[in-house]
């Protein structure tokens, strides 16, 4: 058989940095298969792509023994031979296609102007092609797609036209790095599918750079997992994933999220909401019409202690915006009460003796923490202001238990957010969050910006803590696999409205509506499409 | 309320990791480091002016005893003199008074900058000579000497100016940009009227209302600088107002000014002093263009734009307008340096690349 792509001991090292970020990578592509390059952040497995158009930051220096395409060594050419195999012979799809394409141009632009620069053909032809592309991506009504600008298109929409681009010279080569991590989970799956379709309908070669094993496992034929710049197992993925020689290959495959939320004990009703709804309104002008954006509409919900109630939903579903509202960090209406106390009767000061029963965790741990002030001072800032009883010693011992209690040793305190890992720093969210000891702990997306072994241990390290202390979660998701395994109660939400709620199990058992159907479906679709 | 803004850092004392690395960019910028290190130079300089330009000297001796006219006002009798008021110790008969029985030593430059040169050969402006180094102005006065006085008060009066209408453009511009809505619609419509305002002539109208010292042109001044700031510091605590750890500041509780003290402003302060050498700039220009016309500082009072102006009248004279110019243009320039290495120490592209 032959190979499409084929890379030979690959090294790349970047100026002051002894360890090689790539450390002697080999593979071989087949034309007509999807290849997979999974592992964590920081293994290397976007830079081993970007590598192949010699895309890398100045700084990285490229060795390799061979990077052929076609059985022609590429791994010296420059400039302008260079730029014939970039949207040539190979195309590329970058993960947020939002930034990856062009906010001032329209999609023909886009589009033609690839066509143009590779093709000797006019402008009319040119949008015929774009049109045909376009129609090949299955966008329903190409003409009207094509006089949009990117923000005039969903997620989902924008990374087909940037799939069309990719293909707009007929390449041979298709690198998709992470191309749907930005994606909503039941977008995620059209867009793979589109990819596979392609990839058999075009005879492509498909190189999938991914984090997400459970993608591996239903679209590509063959896998290379790595980790720290090596490759540590590849072959047939089926045999991998089915029987794992190299320990990091079974931990990643173990750290993939599952199971059931622990049995619950059974107790009173902490906190209940009923017909809350959030608006924004948006005024034009001085006089102009005022319109409104409703984005929490006419929900209720009530979450007893020491459980966990799960809220997921695709973006833009309202969810982050509902924790906003319940914690009264955005005005509402309705009514929102903690135990017996009606927190929306409370008016500015009132508020602030509460706020200490209820505490959040954010989902983006490299923002949740103030870079200028140190672990210590960020976790100590809850005591400051409800434990003014405290004298310093005693606050500072505090901070020092409650990093112990989170996995982190009572040192960090004196260490600076830059110099903690991502795992390390929703662990420090999580500990200035649990220093006032709170009742409810309202988690809005905790781990989504976390690998897949970190979230694991995060997610043990919740649920120890919600064992321990008897906490009550929030816990906002789009991922219905991590959902599951953490939450007793499960909320729906789209488009600000509850589409359906219950228990967790009956609910991921026998969802009644059909988008919750469809989202489980999306989420723990096993079939291999292969 | 006993809220501590600052908790001190037990391993690093007074430095963090984004002050150090802004540092070392600063650093790097060779230009902007040495203008930093003249300009406090001569800044430093100016400000012991008494001790290197001054009519008296810095240390007499008179019959075994000795004196500090510098720090202490001696009647002229002290050195067996006439008259009961201060020693004038540049008039040859108190000199040679005090030289027949000790000595004096005299600064650098025997003349403060309202000193009048009576001993000219030639008639005002007198040009340089081993007497006054830079000539004189037309009314006999040692050229050097103002321009030392007049560089410190012109830094002097920039710099007060510069930290008044930073600390109240930030304070209204961190006001408008935590709480937006109506207060921050009025303060911007408030703010569109009040900059569209022909600042020169309103200072010129005003300072003809009050007699104009040092004080009240800068409160004056101060009423049109402010502004410069709130725009910058409004835009970064809006943008701020969406940090997570300024949203889970407020789940904490934390009062607001503690919120935008601690969280946000440090956000805001990398424009702020990015701006700062630039407000200075314009503070001193406009200082020297109010003194230019004659509607700034009263008169007498050492001053660049004063001797500008004299330099316009006295085209005859050269010394006066190139002296003007040169010390004007060094500090400008050094200013405008230093500003420059501030603004990309701040500019976090600059350490991608």
């Amino acid at each position: 058989m032959s190979t499409l792509l084929s890379i030979r001991n690959l090294r790349i090292c970047f100026a002051g940095q002894e360890k090689p970020a790539v450390d002697g990578v080999n593979f071989a592509l087949s034309p007509g298969k999807m290849h997979a390059l999974v592992g964590e952040s920081g293994s290397g497995k976007s830079l081993t792509a970007l590598s192949i158009l010699r895309l890398l930051p100045p700084a990285a220096q490229v060795k390799a023994d061979a990077i052929e395409l076609d059985g022609v060594d590429v791994t010296d050419w420059r400039d302008e031979k260079l730029r014939q195999l970039r949207g040539g012979r190979i195309g590329m799809i970058f993960q947020e296609p939002l930034s990856a394409l062009n906010p001032l141009h329209i999609v023909e632009q886009q589009v033609c102007e690839n066509i143009l620069i590779h093709q000797q053909i006019d402008r009319h032809k040119a949008r015929l092609r774009c049109i045909a592309l376009l129609e090949k991506v299955q966008l329903p009504d190409p003409e009207q797609i094509m006089a949009r600008y990117p923000h005039q298109l969903s997620g989902g929409q924008r990374q087909r036209v940037m799939i069309a681009m990719a293909l707009a010279n007929d390449p041979a080569l298709l690198i998709a790095d992470e191309p749907t991590t930005a994606l909503d989970v039941t977008v995620e799956e059209s867009i793979l599918d589109l990819l596979k379709q392609l990839q058999r309908d075009l005879g492509l070669g498909v190189l999938l750079i991914t984090h997400d094993l459970g993608i591996v496992g239903r679209y590509a034929e063959e896998v290379s997992v790595m980790c720290a710049g090596k490759i540590v197992e590849q072959g047939n993925t089926a045999a991998v994933l089915a029987d794992p020689q190299h320990t990091y290959t079974r931990h990643l495959i173990d750290s993939a999220p599952g199971g059931t939320a622990p049995t619950p004990s059974n107790s009173g009703t902490l906190l209940r909401a009923s017909a809350l709804s959030v608006r924004f309104s948006q005024r034009l002008g001085w006089l102009g019409k005022k319109s409104h954006l409703t984005a929490v509409n006419n929900v209720s919900l009530s979450i007893r202690r020491g459980q966990t109630l799960g809220v997921v939903g695709e973006s833009g579903s309202g969810k982050s915006t509902l924790a906003m509202a319940l914690l009264r960090l955005i005005d509402s209406r309705g009514d929102i009460s903690l135990g017996d106390i009606r927190l929306d009767a409370l008016r500015g000061k009132q508020m602030q003796p509460y706020r200490a029963r209820m505490q959040i965790v954010f989902q983006d741990p490299w923002g949740t923490l103030n870079p200028r002030l140190t672990i210590g001072q960020i976790v100590v800032e809850g005591l400051e202001v409800h434990r003014r009883d405290l004298n310093k010693t005693a606050r500072d011992a505090r901070v020092a238990a409650i990093l112990t209690e989170v996995g982190l040793e009572a040192e960090m305190r004196h260490r600076y957010p830059h110099e903690l890992s991502g795992g390390q720093r929703q662990r420090v969210a999580i500990a200035r969050a649990l220093i006032l000891e709170p009742e409810l702990l309202i988690l809005d997306e905790p781990t989504s910006a976390l690998d897949r072994s970190v979230q694991h241990q995060v997610l043990e390290l919740l649920k120890a803590l919600q064992h321990r202390h008897n906490l009550t979660y929030i816990f906002i998701s789009h991922d219905l696999r991590v959902v599951r395994g953490i939450s007793h109660d499960l909320i729906v939400m789209r488009d600000g409205c509850i589409v359906e709620n219950g228990n967790t199990e009956s609910i991921f058992q026998s969802p009644q509506q059909p988008y919750t159907q469809q989202l489980i479906h999306a989420a723990f679709d096993e079939t291999v499409k292969y | 309320m006993s809220f501590r803004l600052f908790t001190r850092t037990p391993r690093r004392p007074f430095s963090n990791p984004v002050t150090e690395r802004q540092w070392t960019a600063f650093k790097q910028n060779k230009r902007g480091y040495w203008s930093l290190w003249l300009f406090s130079f001569l800044f430093l300089t100016s400000l012991c002016a008494e001790f290197i330009a001054n009519d008296k000297p810095l240390l007499a001796r008179y019959q075994g005893e000795t004196y500090f006219p510098i720090f202490v006002s001696y009647p002229e009798t002290t050195f067996g003199g006439v008259f009961e008021t201060e020693t004038s110790y540049r008039d040859p008969f108190v000199a040679e008074l005090i030289e027949e029985d000790g000595w004096m030593l005299w600064p650098l430059i025997p003349y403060s900058y309202n000193t009048i040169n009576y001993n000219l050969t030639t008639p005002a402006p007198a040009p340089p000579s081993s007497d006054n180094w830079l000539g004189t102005d037309d009314q006999g006065r040692d050229v050097l000497a103002r321009v030392i006085y007049g560089f410190r008060l012109s830094v002097l009066f920039g710099l007060l100016l510069t930290i008044a209408s930073s600390i109240v453009g930030i304070i209204v511009g961190a006001i408008q940009g935590y709480y937006g809505g109506w207060i921050d619609l009025a303060g911007q419509r408030f703010l569109e009227v009040w900059s569209s305002m022909p600042t020169l002539f309103l200072i010129i109208i005003l300072t003809s209302f009050v007699a104009p010292n040092f004080w009240w042109l800068l409160g004056i001044m101060l009423l049109f600088s402010w502004m410069a700031l709130v725009d910058l510091v409004r835009a970064e605590f809006l943008r701020g107002r969406n940090f997570d750890y300024v949203r889970a500041a407020r789940a904490l509780g934390v009062p607001a000014p503690v919120i935008m003290f601690r969280h946000m402003l440090p956000n805001a302060m990398v424009a702020t002093l990015t701006f700062m050498p630039f407000i200075l700039n314009g503070g001193i220009v406009t200082l020297t263009s109010l003194d230019f016309l004659g509607f700034g500082l009263p008169p007498g009072s050492p001053s660049l734009g004063e001797l500008l102006g004299q330099g316009k009248a006295n085209l005859q004279a050269p010394w006066l307008g190139i002296s003007a110019f040169a010390s004007l243009s060094i500090l400008l320039t050094l200013l405008i340096f230093i500003g420059e290495a501030i603004r990309d120490a701040f500019d976090p592209r600059k350490f991608l690349s």
